[in-house]
């Protein structure tokens, strides 16, 4: 099938296969490797991206349910070389450490501060509930979240 | 000399980190992201039995689908593909059985590699693995550590089940035990367990000519080249494994895969690169576990609480095969189960046992958590049984601080420790006496939901290891690192480290180390790591080695660095180098500071080479190996208190507070963040996760919808601090902490759970302590109590 997909602001037509999942499809045919894959039953959530505006993962959406849509991966956060605030955060919390959850950690948070700009250290949790990360135990992250959504953070040292 | 004394400018400050630049943009170099012409896919074929004789492997219908390159079984390569190594046979008997890198006629437990196929691409691969027809005949699964010792049980192995047992004894155990006011005996059941990096394993192989370059997911790029030099007798100079950026290890990557043996000899026999990338599912079944011991424990005291011994029997269930360090895992626990304590005789014997599971190895903390556990949880029930306070108890056994450096009684040398400094602010932090104060009053009210506190003060070994203490355990290599620094003519500095980071942050760790050692800006250095054909020597990533060990190289590099940079300094000041003193990155003239030169002139200079002194090599690049004399050994005081709803048995971590002691600290972010890591990897062990078979030897938790690795809503937010007891035995003053959280966290959740329950009767809740075990718990304690 023949489809055409907005990815980080480039155009793509490509001839997929029906079954190829979006994941595959970023990684190996559009060569956008920033979104990697954790898991196979949808549980760790480390190949979020945005589709139309709304996280999904993207192991759980086939390539051409993606046609006509427009896709966001971690590549394509970052505007006119300044960091997305979640990227920026990530990295002042000390967010993570072997950073393999991290695009999906962050494109999930995009979509959580979307809803709710000014979530509480709860809501941050149960938020990114479907993100897993095996380094950091959450602390960092949750306090990154926080700072993007320009709160101080109440978790303390 | 080192310069840190003179100029602290880097070491302890909280710098963030230079890795993450590529981490928080998708610029990473996974493996699986790595693409070349003409690379063709694997997809294995794994046992769906636990046990069974393979019997006909049809792979006809595999080799002729669409984008089929080839297809093999075990028998295919059998007489090239060896056995994958056991670098630790602990002792001299121990019965190391062959293991094929893809099983011939036997298969000994569910997800052995059977047959492989080779395809265009991962689907089509995939594909035609579904073609591929392989018939078993079922045989028993032996399932159960102490039904496999029993005469008659099935054999794993032709030689039997039982692969070794090795035995530590020091002190009159039957003086410590006759006429003991106290002797208190448990079983404890350490779960198996499943490292769960984020990152599944995934290998690239590719053939130039007779050489190779394997690049994987690996903790261990030059163990690995070494390994697989040896298991296919390609040689070691055709070899280059590189470690591209890999998430995260815990010990699971810490392995000589089937998988990457398997990958070579494919690129070999087709001539093309090949891929393989794990699927979660598959590794869970795959991937090395971890843990998985029945400690049977006895202990015997003093009516005042003074230990005077331990015995500790240990059965190990080493799974189907001897991997990589296998047998080692649970004697690095042989050093440990005396903690912190002081007592006159101690036991150690661990038998390890082989069952149809997948093989068991190296998880985060290896060995020590499953010792600390024991002992904290006994030194609980001990406390229990005397009716004193768990804290007062441990202060009247442990090693006082004046007493270091202290020899114990497993015969290490413990060379700094405070553990009252430790446990003091963990107490005012957590605020030990207002809980205790609510844990009576809700005992006293009956109230449904208890509140328990748990207490760990632990201690790990770390920095492994001095390669003596190592050969005398029969490990077969050593435990060094090497480090090299490259000054460049602009001043810039490469270091070379054969540490091999996965997300513990080297690049920005040693990068300050060397700013101070060398006085260059932080940002001037660059850190090359995980390529053997940069960095050509390297023990690599794991045991909370890598700053111990690791970063004393780099110490002692730049301490060449700058000898040389002396001789040379003098030379362009036209002084004797005695006259010469360092600051601030300078070789100046002894009381004429403005007199001097910066170690970027002198690389300048030697760069050039127009003027050095006759004999005098025309280069300031350095390098080290750093063998280290004894381990390292962090400590700390975890506390944790737990609601625990009677009536549900559900649990819920109210608070926890650590505070750690891992010596000087480098980069307090990092370590901070490996605090927090390592009590939620802990934790996760306490009350989450588990790696379950069934009765006919399937695990049940192969994906990530079974087992149950907790996310931010499972967690609570940790409340840490830190104690500094610098090392005494290398130059930073640094201990290691890697495990630090892992190993102390576990026994203090169980034991803050315990701790709410004992006035049930519950002296010991098994792990994981889900909602169903603690309920069931508290129901049979109730029981026996009516029965009385």
């Amino acid at each position: 099938m023949r489809i055409s997909v907005m990815i980080d602001g480039v155009r793509y037509e490509d001839d997929v296969e029906a079954r190829l999942l979006l994941v595959h499809y970023l990684r190996e045919q559009a060569g956008r490797t920033g979104t990697p894959i954790g898991c196979d039953t949808s549980n760790c959530g480390a190949c979020t991206v945005l589709l139309n505006g709304r996280s999904v993962k993207s192991c759980s959406v086939l390539a051409v349910q993606a046609d006509g849509g427009e896709v966001t991966t971690i590549q394509g956060l970052a505007s006119n070389g300044e960091l997305h605030p979640l990227q920026q955060a990530f990295h002042e919390e000390h967010a993570l450490q072997c950073g393999y959850c991290t695009p999906g950690m962050i494109m999930a948070a995009v979509d959580l501060l979307q809803d709710n700009p000014r979530p509480s250290e709860e809501q941050v949790r149960d938020g990114l509930e479907g993100n897993l990360c095996r380094c950091t135990g959450y602390q960092n992250i949750v306090r990154a979240v926080l700072r993007a959504a320009g709160q101080q953070t109440e978790v303390s040292a | 000399m080192t310069a840190i004394d003179e100029t602290p400018a880097e070491v302890g400050k909280a710098r963030t980190r230079k890795e993450d630049a590529r981490l928080i943009t998708g610029q990473t170099n996974w493996t699986d992201n790595i693409t070349l012409p003409g690379l063709v896919h694997v997809s294995f074929i794994r046992s769906p039995y636990a046990h069974a004789r393979i019997t006909a492997v049809d792979l006809s219908a595999a080799r002729s689908a669409p984008g089929v390159f080839a297809a093999y079984s075990g028998a295919d390569f059998a007489a090239e593909q060896g056995s994958l190594p056991c670098a630790w046979p602990v002792t001299e008997d121990i019965v190391i059985p062959d293991h094929p890198p893809m099983a011939v006629d036997t298969v000994r437990y569910g997800g052995e590699i059977v047959a492989c196929v080779v395809a265009r691409d991962r689907y089509a691969a995939a594909d035609a693995a579904e073609l591929v027809d392989v018939s078993y005949e079922a045989l028993e699964p032996v399932l159960d550590m102490e039904e496999a010792l029993a005469p008659g049980a099935v054999k794993v192995h032709e030689a039997g089940n039982k692969s070794f047992t090795w035995e530590l004894a020091n002190g009159d155990m039957d003086a410590a035990f006759r006429d003991a006011p106290v002797v208190i005996e448990r079983t404890y059941r350490q779960q198996r367990l499943i490292p769960s990096a984020m990152e599944p394993r995934a290998v690239v192989c590719a053939p130039l000519g007779d050489e190779y370059t394997m690049w994987t997911s690996t903790q261990i790029p030059h163990v690995l080249k070494v390994m697989l030099a040896l298991v296919t007798g390609i040689p070691e100079h055709k070899l280059r494994v590189v470690a591209p950026d890999v998430g995260g290890g815990f010990g699971s990557k810490l392995q000589v895969t089937g998988e990457e043996v398997l990958a070579l000899l494919l690129a070999r026999k087709l001539g093309r690169p090949v891929k393989w990338t794990e699927t979660r599912s598959e590794g869970n079944v795959a991937v090395h576990h971890g843990r998985d011991q029945i400690q049977k424990l006895r202990l015997a005291a003093d009516a005042d609480g003074r230990i005077r011994g331990l015995d500790v029997h240990l059965l190990a269930d080493m799974g189907a095969y001897l991997m990589l360090v296998t047998p080692g895992v649970p004697l690095l626990g042989a050093f440990m189960f005396n903690a912190i304590y002081k007592m006159d005789a101690y036991r150690f014997n661990c038998t390890g046992v082989f069952t149809t599971k997948t093989p068991t190895d190296a998880y985060r903390g290896a060995g020590r958590p499953e010792a600390t556990y024991a002992i904290e949880h006994l030194m609980d029930d001990l406390a229990a049984h005397l009716g004193v306070d768990p804290l007062e108890l441990r202060e009247r056994n442990w090693i006082k601080h004046e007493e270091f450096p202290y020899t114990t009684i497993a015969g290490l040398t413990y060379d700094s420790g405070n553990y009252e400094a430790a446990t003091a602010a963990a107490k005012e932090m957590f605020g030990y006496e207002g809980l205790r104060k609510e844990q009576a009053d809700r005992v006293s009210a009956g109230s449904p939901v208890r509140l328990g506190i748990g207490i760990s003060t632990f201690t790990e070994m770390c920095g492994l290891a001095p390669s003596r203490v190592l050969g005398s355990l029969r490990y077969a290599a050593g435990g060094w690192e090497h480090a090299a620094i490259r000054m460049m003519p602009t001043g810039k500095v490469e270091v070379v480290t054969g540490s091999s980071a996965h997300g513990q942050g080297h690049e920005t760790a040693w990068s300050q180390i060397v700013a101070d050692q060398l006085g260059v800006p932080f940002e001037d250095v660059r850190v090359l790591h995980g390529d053997t054909a940069i960095s050509h020597k390297g023990m690599d990533t794991y045991g909370s080695r890598s700053l111990v060990v690791g970063g004393t190289a780099v110490v002692n590099a730049c301490e060449k660095v700058r000898q040389k940079a002396r001789v040379i300094a003098a030379a362009m000041l036209e002084v004797s180098a005695d006259d010469l003193e360092w600051a601030d990155g300078r070789w100046s003239v002894r009381g004429d500071p403005d007199q001097g030169k910066s170690i970027g002139e002198i690389a300048f200079a030697s760069f050039a080479a127009h003027a050095l002194p006759d004999g005098v090599e025309p280069s300031l690049d350095s390098d080290a190996t750093y063998d280290p004399d004894n381990f390292s050994f962090p400590h700390g005081t975890h506390l944790c208190a737990v609601d625990v709803d009677t009536e549900t048995g559900q649990v819920h971590i109210r608070s926890y507070v650590a505070v750690d002691d891992v010596g000087v600290v480098v980069n307090p972010l990092i370590v901070e963040g490996q605090v927090h890591g390592g009590i939620a990897q802990g934790i996760a062990q306490a009350l989450y996760e588990e790696a379950a078979y069934d009765s006919s030897g399937n695990l049940v938790t192969a994906s990530l919808a079974d087992y149950l690795i907790p996310s931010a809503a499972d967690l609570p937010t940790f409340i840490t601090s830190r104690t500094t007891t610098p090392s005494t035995l290398n130059p930073l003053g640094v201990k290691g902490v890697g495990e630090a959280g892992t190993i102390a966290s576990t026994p203090a959740v169980v034991n803050a759970i315990v701790d709410a329950l004992r006035p049930f009767g519950v002296s010991d809740v098994e792990m994981p302590c889900t909602p169903e075990r603690v309920w069931r718990a508290i129901q049979s304690a109730r029981a026996e109590g009516d029965a009385q």
